[in-house]
């Protein structure tokens, strides 16, 4: 399936899978992020049992340096 | 030594409030807001770099959130609809953390505050429970605005973001501090220790600035001016100045038992 990540599109081999599986697929595993799936903000308790899809989008974010 | 600053029921030591940002790596970012004794860092939200990054050093692991107060901010906003949502991403990357610096801008050359943005995303993020801490425009009625549509603090611009100008209308600054009953904070502008000091005079509860020290050419050494700065400005404040006259008639040496 197709998702697009952060703006760019990415093709996955698996038809299905969950948000708690793409952060582990991206090397993110314990890194402090906030995750928005089709401009929704998707709970940490919820990324095991979020399923993604074909054509979902998805804006993984975290902190960084600011003023 | 009772003289803390509250912010949304939560009272800090220290009134100055640092930025993150352009510093030349984690380690210099962490020796200058350990030498500025802030309590209270902004940071950005941002697109995590997927792919290059695993196992690179963030920015958490210098400055943990348990250790500081996340400020996190919506730098780069130029709608309200766009600061409300990096603001909910936020306080899901944060466990929930409520209090936030609301900015949107109006300009890219400028960075100037669009301020008609910046009261409806004020209102959407007050009602959604948000502790709102407001970069403004130094215009009293808009700062009262701010007031009465719930934020937990206004901050004025000195100057433009990154100008280093200094306070360019401390008369407005006055004004808003004079009708303001919410904490009022200088944010932007400052350039060097003499500015943030004169902020503090002023009345200002605190100061928030991030380019004065990253892009001084010894950062560690100005955050360490600023600290003194702002301590010095708040006590100057609290001891209330001598009023200003043209001249005097009284010296502070005596008149008498002068040699003739």
């Amino acid at each position: 399936m197709q998702l697009t990540i952060n703006g760019k599109p990415r093709n996955f081999d698996a038809q299905q899978f969950s948000v708690a599986h793409l952060v582990q697929l991206l090397e993110l595993t314990g890194k402090r992020l906030a995750i928005e799936l089709n401009g929704e903000i998707v709970p940490r308790s919820q990324f095991e049992h979020m399923v993604l899809k074909d054509n979902d989008k998805l804006e993984i974010v975290g902190a960084v340096g600011g003023g | 030594m009772s003289d803390l600053l509250k912010i949304a029921d939560k009272t800090y030591r220290s009134r100055l409030l640092v930025g993150t940002g352009k510093y030349q790596d984690f380690a210099e970012t962490r020796a200058a807001i350990d030498a500025s004794g802030a309590e209270i860092i902004t940071v950005a939200i941002r697109r995590t770099n997927i792919g290059q990054t695993a196992g690179e050093p963030s920015l958490l692991d210098f400055l943990s959130p348990e250790e500081f107060t996340y400020l996190p901010n919506t730098a780069g906003c130029y709608s309200a609809d766009d600061a409300v949502r990096t603001l909910r991403l936020a306080r899901e990357l944060l466990d929930g953390h409520k209090l936030v610096k609301l900015e949107v801008l109006g300009d890219p050359n400028t960075l100037y505050p669009n301020m008609i943005e910046t009261i409806s995303a004020a209102k959407t993020l007050v009602k959604d429970g948000f502790d709102v801490m407001v970069y403004c425009s130094d215009d009293p009625i808009i700062a009262k605005q701010l007031e009465e549509v719930g934020c937990c603090a206004v901050m004025p611009l000195a100057s433009l973001i990154g100008s280093g100008m200094g306070i360019l209308n401390p008369w407005n600054l006055q004004i808003i501090i004079e009708n303001a009953k919410i904490p009022v904070l200088v944010d932007a502008g400052v350039g060097t220790a003499s500015d943030a000091a004169i902020a503090m005079e002023l009345g200002c509860q605190g100061v928030l600035m991030n380019t004065a020290i990253a892009a001084a050419k010894n950062p560690v050494l100005m955050a360490g001016a600023m600290k003194k700065a702002v301590e010095a400005g708040r006590d100057a404040y609290l001891a209330g100045r001598m009023p200003k006259k043209l001249y005097s008639a009284s010296p502070s040496s005596p008149t008498t038992g002068l040699i003739t």
